[in-house]
């Protein structure tokens, strides 16, 4: 029943999804914690600024922003991210685009975490000469990323099921291996559930896993 | 008063409709009125497209409206439906379509799936460049070029692994965005089946810009699937058959692939595919 998955390098499809997810989420922790702080902080430009990005880019379906990376950037602007072959800048144009899409809802969920801590301790700290910089780094940051594990994984699961918009620019990822299947095997259900299931190989450890992670680490108030 | 005028004449009107339906029966069998659903593809200019104000055009149109005409549907019952490449088979087993004319290549794995009347077009992988690129004469130029194709379709395989290892492969979601890329200099070459190139080149923005590379780099036999062990494959064929010998095949081709340096091939033999 399975002998057609011969020939196929379907690990090697998996890997990618893996990696882009990686990459990604490590960008998108990065950028979106920075939008946070922009939301949160005393200068009105860059609350401005976080505010417009976080509700421009989330509304934007994120394979528009995809493809406006590889048509945009890449085809129109010549824009190529230090590559000089298709497979290496798509992939790192897929990187780009997914954090960008990913850093807005890092940053929402990031930002009701700062409101879980205590408005007095951020007073405390003011009072005690701490800078806004310092108040954040110290005090505010390490509870709210504590206690927002939960919401962060859902988005990091959301991450994995959405590197599948990469196949749109030709990333040689999991979903562009499942149409190749598809136009050659004429197997349409078959293909999709052992995809499926792949994803879910992927994606139900990161959420139990994190899910026990989330309950070890939260501010118990 | 006035709204039973209205009922009066609509209930009128409906009853000529329906004797009209039931008198006129020319062609093969007395199905007039009777709806059919056709599978095609809605975005591949000169093969199957939707137009903008609702219209289908293209030669799989054509072919299907022929085909339907000869099992007894006036062009006006078609119910035209989109046929995906991905979805072709679900459609046909679930009996969703009754037959599916959607740039259907003849494959093994394909035939295991459903039935294939046909070929009705023998197509050819070719590529298509920009009209003022000579660096492109033979297939083997291509090996260190920038080749375009839709994501895990075949023709993007083929390059992959026969007609250009070597070359850049850059898989999009569809054709428009590979042709973007061939307008801005960043593809070298656009390559699938030859109809659909041609379908595409002699769209009115892209006229004179593209030319066709003539290369007939695999043959790429399209038939009309039907559900496996229908009855329609045999009644299909027939139809086929006729719409060869009185002509009609012959315009069709010309109407749909006439410009763009297309030379297309003689009418395919019925049930002779072409490996």
């Amino acid at each position: 029943m399975f002998d057609f998955l011969e020939g196929y390098d379907l690990l090697g499809a998996f890997w990618v999804t893996v990696q882009l997810t990686f990459y990604s989420a490590i960008g998108a922790l990065i950028w979106g914690t920075a939008l946070a702080a922009m939301r949160v902080s005393p200068v009105p430009l860059m609350r401005g600024f976080g505010t417009s990005y976080v509700n421009v880019v989330r509304n934007i379906p994120l394979t528009v922003i995809i493809v406006f990376t590889s048509l945009g950037l890449f085809q129109t602007l010549g824009v190529t991210l230090g590559a000089d072959n298709f497979t290496t800048i798509n992939f790192r144009l897929a990187v780009l685009g997914l954090i960008a899409y990913t850093a807005a809802f890092v940053c929402e969920a990031l930002r009701s975490g700062i409101n879980t801590v205590p408005l007095g301790q951020t007073e405390a700290a003011r009072a005690i000469g701490l800078s806004f910089p310092q108040v954040l780094r110290l005090i505010v940051l390490p509870q709210a990323f504590r206690s927002v594990v939960g919401p962060l994984a859902n988005v990091l699961i959301a991450l994995t099921k959405n590197t599948t918009v990469a196949a749109a620019i030709g990333v040689a990822e999991a979903a562009s291996l499942m149409r190749e299947m598809i136009e050659n095997e004429a197997q349409l259900i078959l293909i999709s559930a052992i995809f499926a299931f792949g994803f879910i190989c992927l994606t139900l450890p990161t959420g139990l896993f994190l899910g026990w992670v989330s309950k070890k680490v939260s501010v118990k108030r | 008063m006035k709204l039973r005028k209205a009922t009066g004449a609509t209930a009128a009107a409906l009853v000529l409709t329906l004797t009209a339906a039931g008198c006129s029966s020319d062609g093969g069998g007395d199905k007039s009125g009777e709806k059919i659903t056709v599978g095609i593809k809605y975005d591949q200019p000169g093969i199957g497209l939707k137009t903008p104000d609702g219209k289908y055009t293209g030669f799989d149109v054509d072919v299907a409206t022929y085909v339907a005409k000869q099992l007894g549907h006036d062009p006006g019952d078609i119910v035209w439906k989109e046929a995906k490449s991905a979805d072709r088979e679900t459609l046909l087993q679930r009996g969703d379509v009754q037959f599916i004319a959607a740039s259907y290549s003849i494959t093994p794995a394909r035939s295991e799936k459903v039935d294939f009347a046909g070929p009705y077009l023998l197509a050819h992988q070719d590529v298509l460049i920009r009209a003022d690129d000579e660096s492109i004469k033979t297939p083997t130029d291509l090996n260190n070029k920038k080749l375009c194709s839709v994501t895990g379709s075949t023709s993007a395989q083929n390059v992959k692994t026969k007609i250009a290892p070597n070359a850049q492969l850059q898989q999009y979601g569809g054709y428009s965005e590979c042709l973007t890329g061939l307008e801005n200099k960043v593809i070298d070459a656009l390559t699938t089946d030859d109809v659909i190139l041609a379908g595409y080149a002699s769209q009115p923005e892209f006229k004179g810009k593209f030319k066709l590379g003539g290369f007939k780099l695999s043959n790429e036999n399209y038939g009309i699937g039907v559900q496996k062990g229908s009855e329609l494959k045999a009644k299909i064929n027939t139809a086929l058959e006729k719409m060869v010998s009185d002509g009609s095949w012959e315009a069709a081709v010309k109407k749909n692939f006439g410009s763009a340096n297309y030379q297309p091939e003689p009418a395919p033999k019925i049930g002779v595919i072409v490996s």
